[in-house]
């Protein structure tokens, strides 16, 4: 049988105009071939930066914002359409492949009911009348598991949940009927135990539809319950492409194989000791709202540990945190830190109590000032708690970026000028310098590519070891849980659910919520997902 | 660094009329308010714009009238950007009451038009530089305030300030260090703007008598002077127009300038 999308020694490049710079030339995509036979999946994996966008994209033969498709060929159907004019490019797109994208959120036009939107392209192309585009929306949400599909569309895109704002794009690009759809990363932005679902919905709509499908992730387990076939991209070049059985259990090269095994740091958990935090009945509620976002929590940091702290998304994991550092008073409850009660407010504390608890952000990006060198940076605090001034705070910045394993020439650096592991790298460097007893690590690699997150928790396991310093760390991601804590509290709804040294919370009998949790995590094996989905206990609460 | 041409061109024409601002006693070829030759004489090689309405040389009262202009406007403005940034970042980091308190004062004061207020107080208040000066400030402060507090706004959130606050910093540290140097680049091209609104507003009052007082002369003042003259057709009040003209435009283009270059993402050091 004939291919149904051919894309062979594609060359994609672009041109970056830095302000005050000559301008750049980059090939974003060199030499990448793939095909595409009908009623297929092929996963497309890759770190940030890898091309996975702009190759589903050239599916479309589409470059975004000054991309330029250069050279290789795009062949849908058995026609090149890389070189195809604007017109043939408006009949094809929409009709024979169409895209769901990462944000559904933002993909979504706010102002207009979701089946408008669903059935537009259907009518655009005049492919059925609008009585027949829209009984096939009612059809494709019941399929995708909507609630009550029939009513669905006349809801606006805010009057539904993330995940099922997730499942109407995807009705919103089955309808016309197309010949390959493209999904970008299409369940990146959810919650593990929304993902799930989603992920369940479109693997059924693929295959009920006997649609061909690319499916962009960055995530290894994820792509492996949906794709037939997967391609390895590293810096816009293929790496290893081939069935999914193969690349998961028998993966040919190092780059592929260092994906597979990702996250296998193992952790072995440290006996509980004395606590330097306790969070007693802690009880918080925002500005200006009646409910309370915290409900009488009670957890503890032990001296020279971590605390994991683990829920989805609204679960109240990071209003703790803005609690413990003061910046949101509680209502009720004590913090005790090292034997003394921390005052409610930032603003009544004092400059050591400031100093003893620091801080380190999900996003590195806005968690350093643009205008700082790495220098400044660091060196404040030294400057700020220490007095350091001159020659010995710019030795002590030395010290610092060689424990965080930058070494020399970066202190002049602006975080512009750093990559996103380098900059987190700064941030924990930062907060290393005010020599505290606890960080709290709000998501700190959730933002960060795979084998680059995995460097930055060896890296805190490694200060850990050398300076005592106690984690309180946020997060909603298993297997960083397992791979860092020795103590887990896990969060519902405001709520700890689930406490305890991590063997004994990691381990059965387990309650709902934490079931559901800790089976949405997806497995790299194939057939994971309906093997879940048989046995789990609990619906996810947001689908 | 390459320095473009219309920057250039901004910076040569700005240096000149801040040159000629610095040492007019020595650049003017007559003193400011000689009479030396015949009332409206059109340009010619003794005076090379000619004569006013009552024979003064128009070029050397053009430059010792910039040098009050340019002087009043910059000083006016300095004032209103170290006012209106101040209270502006204070009521973005702060928030609360205190935010409210600064924001309905300055929509108090936007409320009525500037002129108005400006000539209500100057007919109270005795007429020199230094109260027309502190008006002027305060009035356009306001505008100022507005834009830093929405700029400062956005940055006031972003997780470097709440790290700052976390560390202990003080609001002096917050608002100098961390704040202004991204706001740097809307404030100075905002500064352009703001700078000939105040050569204009000057102009403005001069023109109607409420501005600069003579033995003193500045450019509102020189158009109000020969404003006869236009109807005989005489060019007299188009000179000091003309330089007003002039140096809104040159301010601008460097302000321009200022604005591409900080703009850059690496602290504004490329270019």
């Amino acid at each position: 049988m004939a291919d149904l999308l051919t894309i062979k020694n594609l060359r994609i490049e672009a041109t970056a105009y830095p302000p005050g710079e000559a301008p750049k030339h980059l090939v974003l995509v060199d030499d990448v071939s793939v095909s595409v036979q009908k009623g297929r999946v092929l996963g497309l994996i890759g770190e940030s930066g890898a091309g996975k966008s702009t190759i589903g994209l050239a599916a479309l033969s589409f470059g975004r914002g000054g991309v330029r498709l250069t050279g290789g060929q795009v062949l849908l159907n058995g026609r090149d359409i890389r070189t195809a004019d604007a017109s043939g490019l408006r009949a094809l797109r929409g009709r024979e492949v169409t895209y769901v994208a990462q944000s559904a959120a933002a993909a979504f036009n706010p102002a207009k009911r979701l089946m408008t939107q669903v059935i537009e392209t259907c009518l655009l192309h005049k492919l059925m009348t609008k009585e027949q585009a829209e009984a096939r929306a009612v059809e494709l949400f019941a399929k995708l598991g909507l609630p009550d599909p029939e009513t669905f569309g006349r809801r606006y895109p805010h009057q539904v949940s993330g995940g099922q704002l997730q499942r109407a794009m995807t009705a919103m690009a089955l309808c016309p009927k197309p010949d390959l759809v493209i999904f970008d990363e299409p369940t990146t932005a959810l919650d593990v135990t929304t993902q799930i679902d989603v992920l369940a919905a479109i693997k059924e709509a693929i295959r009920d539809t006997g649609v061909a499908a690319i499916y962009i992730t960055h995530d290894l387990a994820v792509v492996a319950q949906v794709a037939d076939d997967i391609l390895v991209l590293r810096h816009g070049k293929a790496v290893e492409y081939g069935a999914t059985d193969q690349i998961i259990s028998a993966p040919v090269q190092d780059y592929t194989q260092a994906l597979v095994s990702v996250r296998s740091i193992d952790h072995a958990e440290k006996t509980d000791a004395k606590p330097i935090l306790r969070a007693q009945g802690i009880t918080a509620r925002y500005r200006g709202t009646d409910f309370d976002v915290l409900q009488d929590i009670t957890v503890d940091v032990a001296a020279g540990q971590t605390l994991a702290i683990v829920g989805e998304s609204g679960s109240g994991k990071s209003t703790l945190a803005r609690v413990i550092t003061g910046l949101l008073p509680a209502r009720a409850g004590q913090i005790t830190f090292d034997g003394r009660t921390l005052s409610p407010d930032l603003a009544t504390r004092s400059k050591d109590d400031l100093r003893q608890v620091q801080m380190i952000y999900q996003m590195a990006d806005t968690a350093m000032n643009p205008r700082q060198t790495v220098g400044t940076i660091i060196g404040r605090p030294l400057e700020f708690y220490f007095g350091l001034k001159g020659e010995a705070k710019r030795a002590r910045v030395q010290d610092l970026l060689d424990q965080i394993e930058m070494g020399a020439g970066f202190e002049n650096r602006y975080p512009a000028e750093l990559s996103g592991g380098q900059k987190q790298r700064v941030c924990i460097a930062r907060a290393l310098a005010a020599k505290p007893k606890l960080i709290l690590c709000d998501e700190v690699t959730s933002a960060l590519d795979p084998l680059v997150a995995d460097g930055i928790l060896k890296l805190l396991l490694n200060l850990q070891a050398q300076e005592g310093v106690a984690y309180l760390f946020i997060t909603h991601d298993l297997a960083t849980v397992k791979a860092i804590a020795d103590k887990i509290a896990v969060m519902y709804r405001g709520k700890v659910v689930r406490y305890g040294q991590k063997s004994d919370v990691l381990a059965p009998p387990f309650d709902d919520y934490t079931d559901l949790l800790l089976s949405s995590v997806p497995e790299m094996k194939t057939g994971w997902l309906e093997g879940v989905l048989k046995t789990r206990k609990m619906e996810s609460a947001g689908n | 660094m390459r320095i473009p041409l219309s920057a250039l061109i901004g910076l040569v024409m700005t240096g000149l009329f801040v040159l000629s601002a610095l040492f007019a006693p020595w650049i003017a070829p007559y003193p400011i308010d000689a009479a030396v030759g015949q009332v409206w004489e059109g340009p010619s090689q003794q005076y090379w714009l000619g004569t006013d309405t009552i024979g003064r040389d128009i070029l050397s009262r053009l430059i010792y009238g910039g040098s009050v202009t340019i002087f009043v406007a910059l000083v006016s403005s300095l004032l209103s950007f170290g006012m209106g940034a101040f209270f502006g970042f204070l009521a973005a980091t702060r928030g609360g009451w205190i935010d409210t308190g600064l924001s309905r004062v300055v929509d108090l004061m936007m409320a009525v038009p500037s002129l108005i207020v400006a000539l209500v107080v100057l007919s109270v208040l005795p007429l020199n530089l230094t109260v027309l000066i502190l008006v002027m400030g305060v009035l356009d402060s306001t505008r100022v305030f507005r834009l830093s507090r929405a700029v400062a706004a956005d940055i006031a959130v972003m997780d470097y300030v709440e790290a700052a606050k976390l560390r202990g910093e003080r609001q002096g540290w917050i608002i100098f260090r961390e704040i202004l140097p991204n706001a740097m680049s809307p404030l100075v091209a905002e500064f352009g703007m703001r700078f000939i609104f105040a050569v204009l507003f000057i102009s403005t009052l001069s023109f109607l008598g409420l501005g600069i007082q003579p033995p003193l002369s500045d450019w509102g003042g020189m158009v109000r002077e020969n404003k006869d003259g236009l109807v005989y057709g005489k060019a007299a009040a188009l000179m000091p127009a003309l330089a007003i003209a002039v140096l809104a435009i040159s301010v601008n283009l460097v302000a321009d300038w200022i604005l591409q270059r900080t703009s850059s993402l690496k602290g504004g050091r490329g270019g």
